[in-house]
């Protein structure tokens, strides 16, 4: 205990490039990129999956995958394709996987989201003279929101935690501490880098999650709960 | 990985064999205690959740925030405390992450058994304990064994975190690779795990068809209340 507060009073800590406000800042930067990036990429193949009813296949394998792919692995699989690419240690190698893990929730949220509009609302949009793409942003994609959200917020958390792990090639982030404190058998170093990541995670997720809970009560809606939504998506994973 | 490296050598694979075995029965090992004590630790409170329903929240709501809390932070926390390379602080944390998926899958069970069932049992004269182990544990059974699935193939993942603090088995493997930048294995490492997650998943699947015959005649059951894809490290 003594040593923790100490490791915490020391400036050295407190401003500089190993200091916590800069740890947090470059997490926040890393995973905020990452699920960015994947939102970007899962969001329109979800919707497009979600709409037309094909590709589903692709949609339950990705699922699949990336459940059953650990992360320590997911990490170092492309690590050599990247060295060879030339962009080096520390961002790259860390970003990559973890814009490819951030994919399937969002992914499979979005098209079971979408998938799951009621028919009949479907039907109406198109009776009163909407076009496929109007259906679809207007009608489709505003009604499956919360489920859209629900993904979101997985895979944001999964994206914080993995985040940590990119510290073994070389990136920044809390998971410095960890990986550092390990390694130099400095346990102060390590607990603080635990407490803030797990408290990271669990900030994110808690504040996402007070957003996903305004979205699914809007009125005028069937009531969506995130529960139910993920109890859904996670069938087709599961459902080899 | 320097650049005219080949991606895999053959030939480490066939020197390193007995090493790849050992972590290969390490890791199913780890994943089976972890299974079993979670699943043992999950139908007490299960149970106890059945019987006194206020409790649900609470008790699901610890194991929620154990779930979210990355999985290498709960390893790196522990270790000052049960020791670094102790399979202890490897399980401790690896039993935390399979209490949601099996408490909701086994409570979602319980909940599905029609009331005119547990009705017609207890005209018969069934005790709660005999209705509780004939009847309703039975049919809770697919989705008993879907959170089974579930928390058993995320485990298999988690596994190869714990290498990070010395435990690991596959993972081992993979992180030895990254340490010496030796991409063989890794790729072994990480083709294993993958290979253990599906055949694990394979293996629960007949145990289930064997266990619920009566349900042989539909597609087994892939519904689980898992509630989020699991978080790894």
């Amino acid at each position: 205990m003594n040593e923790l507060l100490e490791w915490l009073s020391d400036p050295a800590h407190w401003a500089g490039v190993d200091s916590i406000p800069i740890r947090l800042l470059e997490h926040l930067q890393l995973s905020g990129t990452s699920v960015l990036v994947a939102l970007a990429l899962a969001l329109p193949l979800g919707a497009y999956i979600g709409h037309t009813g094909r590709l589903t296949l692709v949609a339950v394998t990705v699922a699949n995958i990336g459940r059953a792919m650990p992360t320590l692995a997911l990490l170092v699989i492309f690590l050599p394709f990247i060295l060879r690419a030339g962009l080096g240690l520390g961002f790259w190698p860390t970003f990559v996987p973890l814009v490819l893990l951030g994919i399937p929730p969002i992914l499979v949220n979005t098209y079971i989201g979408i998938g799951e509009v009621d028919p009949d609302v479907r039907e109406a949009a198109r009776g009163v003279g909407m076009s496929g793409r109007q259906v679809l942003l207007r009608v489709e994609l505003p009604l499956a929101l919360p489920a859209i959200f629900a993904g979101l917020r997985t895979a944001a958390v999964q994206v914080i935690a993995t985040a940590t792990l990119g510290a073994l090639v070389a990136s920044g982030g809390l998971g410095r501490y960890i990986i550092d404190g390990i390694a130099l058998q400095e346990a102060p170093r390590l607990i603080v880098g635990a407490v803030l990541v797990a408290g990271f995670a669990l900030g994110v997720d808690w504040l996402l999650g007070l957003v996903e809970r305004r979205l699914a009560f809007r009125p005028g809606q069937r009531r969506h709960t995130a529960d139910q939504v993920e109890l859904r998506a996670a069938a087709p994973a599961s459902g080899r | 990985m320097r650049e005219d490296d080949p991606l895999i050598e053959w030939e480490w694979i066939i020197d390193n064999s007995d090493q790849i075995f050992a972590r290969l029965v390490q890791h199913v090992g780890l994943t089976l205690i972890a299974v079993v004590a979670g699943l043992l630790i999950s139908l007490v409170l299960a149970l106890l959740v059945y019987r006194r329903r206020r409790l649900y929240g609470p008790i699901s709501g610890v194991a929620a925030t154990l779930y979210t809390i990355p999985s290498i932070a709960l390893f790196a926390v522990l270790t000052p405390i049960t020791g670094f390379g102790s399979i202890v602080t490897a399980e401790i944390a690896l039993v935390s992450y399979t209490l949601l998926i099996l408490l909701r899958n086994i409570v979602a069970g319980l909940a599905s058994v029609p009331d005119d069932v547990r009705e017609a049992a207890e005209a018969l004269g069934y005790s709660s304990w005999q209705l509780l182990v004939k009847v309703e544990l039975p049919l809770a059974l697919p989705l008993i064994i879907a959170g089974v699935r579930i928390a058993t193939v995320t485990t298999v993942g988690l596994v190869n975190v714990a290498a990070v603090i010395g435990q690991g088995g596959l993972g081992q493997l993979i992180l030895s690779g990254l340490r010496s930048f030796f991409a063989t294995p890794t790729y072994v490492g990480a083709f294993l795990s993958l290979a253990l997650a599906l055949a694990f998943d394979v293996l629960l699947v007949q145990v289930q068809q064997l266990l619920t015959p009566w349900a042989a005649a539909r597609r087994p059951r892939a519904l689980s209340a898992v509630p989020q894809s699991p978080v790894q490290p």
